[in-house]
C-alpha cells in the first residue's frame, strides 16, 4: 500500500460536514477477515457464546470461501461509534468504506428510531454486549454449560419478542387495578353528589388485584424474566441481556433499506466531490461502488430478491433530486423503512427500477404477477413486521403458574408451524418451570392448543 | 457493506483478533451437541453388523445441522415476493432459486430447514463411547513376573541397526572429537545407536475365552447377535489391555478353536453339548495360561438349549473353569421372553450361588448389545454382583 487510507479520513470528514452530515466520533479499526465473518454472524463484535452461532458461522465461512459475498465494513452506532474495516480492503476500498461509514454514523446519530433505542439502552452497545458475554462465561463457570445453554436456548429463540414502546428498564405492572379517575366536577355532578344516597349507596369498593398480564403482552423476554415463578436471578439476567441486545438490533433491522441506501448515497456523493482522491483510487472505488449497489447478479436477467443497498440508493437519489438535501436530512431523521417506502417509492421509480411481484407456485415455478404500487410496497415490507417474527403474546398466567401464549393468527394470515412452536415451548418451559401453552391455528385453520409436554411426547 | 466480488488474497495482519475464534468455539459446541445426540443412538450404531463383516474402520452416520427453533408461520403453498429485472406480468421465471440474488444477506439464522452433514465416526471412537468407564470385572494384579518381557530402550552402543541411530548423540561425539583434533575426518566411530534390552514388567495379564454355541438351534440371527456382542467386547478389551489373549472357541456337539477372522465367519449345525465346549476351554487354559499369574475370563453365548443329559457333566466342567477364573459371563440369545429359565441359564445361576463371580444377560435383539457390554463391564454392576454373591448363603 503506497498510501495509508487513514490519511484521507480527516479530509472526507471535512467534506461530509460541509455537506450537512453530523455524527459522533467514530473509531476506525482494521481487522482480519475472520473477525469480520464473526461480526457478521454474531451481529456484534463480542457477543454471548451459543452453539447456534457456530452453525451460522460455518455457513458463512463456506459462503465466503465460495466467494459469494464479502464484507468490507461493519459500523456500530454509539458515542464513540466503532467501525471495523476488513484488513483485506485495498486503498480504494477503504476510501469508499470510510465515506460509507460516515453516512451510517450520521444516520444512526440522527434517525429518531436509532436515537430512541440508544437512549433506552446506551451509546455503548459494543461494550455492553462484551460485558454480557463475560457475565455468561462466568455463569458457565458457576452453573455449568448445560444449565446456561438451556437458558440461552430459550432467550435467544425469543430474541425478537420485545416491546420497543416500553422502556428498557421496565417496571412491573401495577399490582392493583387503578382507582377510577375522579370525574370532572360540574354543577350537575356537585348537586348529584350532595343528594342523600340513603340505602342505595354503593359500598366503597376496596382495591382489586390486577390480572397479570393486564393486557396481551408481546414483550415475552421481559415478561418471563419478570414473572417466571421459579427463575433464578442469573437466569433472569440472561433474558434481560438478550433483551437489551434486541433493543440495539431493532433499529438496524427496521431501517436497513434506508440506512444502507443513505450510506451508499453519501459514499458515492463524497467520492464525486472529493478532489483530493488520486485518480486511480477513484476509478477503483467507483467500480467497487457499482458492485455494492448492483441489483442483479452478473449474467442474470432478473433477481428474486431485492438488494437493499440498491433500493435505498435509488430512493435517496430520487429524493435528493426532487426535494433537495435539506428535505432528505429531515426524512432520514423521521422515517423508518415502513414510512420510507410508503412515502417515497413512487410508481415511476418502481417501473424504472423494474420491480415486480411474483408468486412461487406449488410446483416451484415462479410466475410474475402484476399489481399496484401499494401491493409492491407491502410486498417489500412483508418480512419486516414485528421484527420479522410471528406475533405471539402472553395472554394469561393461571393460578397454577401456567403460561398461556396466543398467536395472532388472524393478523399473520395463518397458523404457526406447530412442530417448531412445540420445540420453542419446550425451551421456554425449562426456564418457566410450569406448564406452557400456546394457542394458534392448525393446517385446517382450526384453533389448536400446543403445550410443551405434548410436544415432548410427540 | 458487502458485495459479491471475488476475494483478493492478502496476508492476514497479526494481532489479538487472531488469538481466538468465537465462531470456531461455538461451532465446536454445535458439533459436540450433534455427537451427543448421535451417541444416544449408540445401541443402533453398535447393532449394525456390517461393521464386523466389512472390517471398515469408520461408520458414516447422516446427521442434520441442529436447528435452534423459533416461532415460524406454517409454510404456505404459494409464496409471493418482490423481484427486480426485465419481467412483465405473466412471465414464468422457471424454477426458483430459493437463495435469491445478489446482496441478500443471510436472514440472521432464520432460514428454514437445515443442512445435512455426513458425520464420520471411527469405530475406535464408538468403542471409546461404549467402553468409557468400563473395565474387566474383578481384574487383579497377579503375583510374579509376566512371561512376556517388554523391550525397553536402554543405553547406547557403537554398533546397531540404522533405524536406531541417535543422530544427536552421534553429532555430539563428532563435535567432541573434532574439538580435540580439528583435522581429523568423520569417522564411523562417532556413530551411536540406541540399545534395547528385555526387562521384566510387573504386569496384569488376562486371557479371555469367547465360547460360542453354533448348534442348529442357534439361528443365523442368533449367531449374528452373539458375534456382534463378541466383536464389541473384543474391540473394547483390546483398547484397555496391552497384554491380552483372546481365545475363540465354538462348539456344537464337538468343539474347535478358531482364529479371530474365522470365528466371526463360523457357522455350524448339530446338537448342543455345552460340556464339550467347556472342556475345550479348560484344555486350552491348562496348556496355555497359568492361572497363578493370569486373569482368566469366560464369556459364553448360547440360546440356552443344552442337551438335558449333559447337565451334570456341563456343571462339573463349568465349575472347573470357574474355580480358576476371575469371572464367567453368560449372554443368552433369546428370540422371545421365556417363562422358565433355560438349561444353561439355570446352570450359570447354580454356579453363581457357589460364590463364583459371574453374570448373566439376556440379549433379545440388536439394541441390547450395547446394554450387554455395559452389563458385564460396568464397575457398578460388578460391585452389585459381587455384593449379591457375598451375601448369598
Amino acid at each position: 500500500m503506497t498510501q495509508d487510507w487513514r490519511w484521507h479520513v480527516p479530509q472526507l470528514e471535512d467534506l461530509a460536514r460541509k455537506l450537512g452530515l453530523e455524527w459522533s466520533p467514530v473509531i476506525f479499526e482494521a481487522v482480519p477477515d475472520s473477525f469480520m465473518t464473526e461480526i457478521a454472524v454474531y451481529g456484534l463484535p463480542v457477543r454471548m457464546p451459543h452453539w447456534s452461532f457456530g452453525a451460522r458461522y460455518i455457513y458463512q465461512l463456506v459462503q465466503r470461501h465460495m466467494g459469494y459475498s464479502r464484507l468490507f465494513e461493519v459500523v456500530f452506532p454509539g458515542n464513540p461509534g466503532h467501525a471495523y474495516l476488513a484488513s483485506s480492503n485495498g486503498l480504494a476500498d477503504n476510501i469508499l468504506v470510510t465515506a460509507h461509514v460516515l453516512g451510517h454514523a450520521d444516520f444512526s446519530k440522527n434517525n429518531l428510531l436509532f436515537r430512541r433505542c440508544q437512549e433506552q439502552g446506551s451509546e455503548h452497545i459494543v461494550e455492553h454486549a462484551a460485558n454480557h458475554a463475560r457475565q455468561i462465561e462466568r455463569d458457565i463457570e458457576a452453573h455449568g454449560q448445560g444449565a446456561v445453554e438451556r437458558v440461552l436456548d430459550a432467550a435467544l429463540s425469543l430474541e425478537q419478542y420485545v416491546d420497543l414502546d416500553q422502556a428498557l428498564r421496565r417496571e412491573r405492572y401495577p399490582e392493583f387495578v387503578a382507582a377510577p379517575k375522579p370525574r370532572v366536577s360540574d354543577s350537575f355532578r356537585s348537586r348529584f353528589a350532595a343528594l342523600d344516597a340513603g340505602p342505595c349507596a354503593i359500598p366503597q369498593s376496596h382495591k382489586t388485584r390486577a390480572p397479570v398480564p393486564p393486557h396481551p403482552e408481546r414483550d415475552l423476554l421481559w415478561f418471563i424474566a419478570t414473572y417466571a415463578p421459579e427463575m433464578e436471578s442469573w437466569e433472569r439476567d440472561i433474558f434481560l441481556a438478550v433483551r437489551e441486545e434486541s433493543f440495539y438490533f431493532y433499529p438496524v433491522f427496521a431501517t436497513q433499506i434506508m440506512n444502507e441506501g443513505w450510506a451508499s448515497y453519501w459514499h458515492a456523493r463524497l467520492l464525486r466531490e472529493a478532489d483530493f482522491i488520486p485518480q486511480e483510487a477513484y476509478v477503483d472505488a467507483i467500480k467497487c461502488h457499482s458492485d455494492v449497489v448492483r441489483p442483479i447478479a452478473a449474467g442474470e436477467k432478473s433477481a428474486l430478491a431485492i438488494n437493499p443497498y440498491h433500493l435505498g440508493f435509488r430512493l435517496w437519489e430520487d429524493i435528493v433530486k426532487r426535494w433537495g438535501v435539506d428535505e432528505s436530512l429531515r426524512i432520514r431523521r423521521e422515517d423508518d423503512d415502513f414510512s420510507f417506502l410508503r412515502n417515497h417509492l413512487t410508481r415511476e421509480l418502481a417501473t424504472d427500477m423494474g420491480l415486480f411481484r411474483y408468486q412461487r407456485q406449488q410446483d416451484g415455478q415462479v410466475k410474475v404477477i402484476g399489481g399496484e404500487i401499494e401491493a409492491l410496497r407491502e410486498g417489500l415490507l412483508l418480512d419486516k413486521y414485528n421484527f420479522g417474527a410471528p406475533r405471539v403474546s402472553v395472554v394469561e398466567m393461571r393460578n397454577d403458574g401456567t403460561l398461556v401464549l396466543q398467536h395472532d393468527s388472524q393478523l399473520d394470515g395463518r397458523g404457526l408451524d406447530v412442530e417448531r412452536a412445540g420445540k420453542v415451548l419446550q425451551y421456554v418451559k425449562s426456564v418457566w418451570r410450569r406448564p406452557v401453552l400456546l394457542k394458534t391455528l392448525d393446517a385446517t385453520a382450526q384453533p389448536v392448543e400446543i403445550s410443551a409436554d405434548s410436544a415432548a411426547a410427540a | 457493506m458487502n458485495s459479491d466480488s471475488s476475494v483478493p488474497e492478502r496476508p492476514p495482519i497479526s494481532g489479538w483478533y487472531e488469538l481466538f475464534s468465537r465462531g470456531a468455539r461455538d461451532w465446536l459446541r454445535h458439533s459436540e451437541k450433534i455427537r451427543a445426540a448421535v451417541r444416544e443412538h449408540l445401541p443402533q450404531i453398535v447393532a449394525g453388523s456390517d461393521i464386523i463383516n466389512g472390517g471398515a474402520r469408520t461408520v458414516h452416520v447422516p446427521v442434520r445441522m441442529l436447528e435452534h427453533y423459533r416461532f415460524h408461520l406454517r409454510a404456505d403453498g404459494e409464496q409471493t415476493g418482490v423481484g427486480q429485472g426485465k419481467a412483465k406480468p405473466g412471465d414464468v421465471l422457471g424454477q426458483a432459486n430459493a437463495n435469491g440474488g445478489p446482496g441478500q444477506k443471510g436472514s440472521g439464522g432464520r432460514e428454514r430447514g437445515g443442512t445435512d452433514l455426513m458425520l464420520e465416526f471411527k469405530v475406535d471412537e464408538i468403542i471409546n463411547w461404549l467402553w468409557e468407564d468400563l473395565q474387566l470385572p474383578n481384574l487383579q494384579p497377579r503375583a510374579g513376573r509376566s512371561e512376556e518381557l517388554e523391550w525397553k530402550r536402554e543405553g547406547l552402543d557403537r554398533h546397531g541397526a540404522r533405524s536406531r541411530l541417535d543422530r544427536r548423540r552421534s553429532l555430539k561425539e563428532s563435535v567432541k572429537r573434532r574439538a580435540l583434533d580439528p583435522a581429523s575426518p568423520a569417522f564411523n566411530e562417532d556413530l551411536r545407536y540406541r540399545q534395547l534390552t528385555r526387562r521384566h514388567q510387573p504386569a496384569v495379564r488376562a486371557a479371555v475365552f469367547f465360547l460360542l454355541d453354533v448348534s442348529a438351534s442357534m439361528t443365523e440371527r442368533d449367531r449374528q447377535l452373539a458375534k456382534t456382542f463378541f466383536f464389541w467386547t473384543a474391540a473394547g478389551l483390546r483398547r484397555e489391555y496391552q497384554a491380552l489373549d483372546i481365545v475363540f472357541v465354538a462348539h456344537t456337539t464337538d468343539a474347535w478353536e478358531f482364529s479371530e477372522a474365522d470365528f466371526f465367519k463360523v457357522t455350524g449345525s448339530g446338537g448342543t453339548v455345552a460340556s464339550v465346549g467347556f472342556a475345550k476351554v479348560r484344555e486350552i487354559m491348562q496348556t496355555r495360561c497359568n492361572p497363578s499369574n493370569c486373569n482368566v475370563y469366560l464369556f459364553y453365548a448360547s440360546d440356552g438349549d443344552n442337551a438335558a443329559d449333559d447337565r451334570a457333566q456341563a456343571r462339573s466342567e463349568l465349575e472347573g473353569i470357574a474355580k480358576q477364573s476371575r469371572y464367567c459371563g453368560y449372554a443368552e440369545i433369546s428370540a422371545a421372553e421365556r417363562s422358565t429359565a433355560t438349561e444353561t441359564f439355570q446352570l450359570f445361576q447354580e454356579v453363581a450361588t457357589t460364590g463364583v463371580p459371574s453374570g448373566l444377560f439376556v440379549i433379545k435383539g440388536p439394541d441390547d448389545i450395547a446394554a450387554a457390554v455395559r452389563h458385564f463391564f460396568t464397575a457398578e454392576s460388578q460391585a452389585a454382583q459381587i455384593d449379591a454373591q457375598g451375601t448369598a448363603p
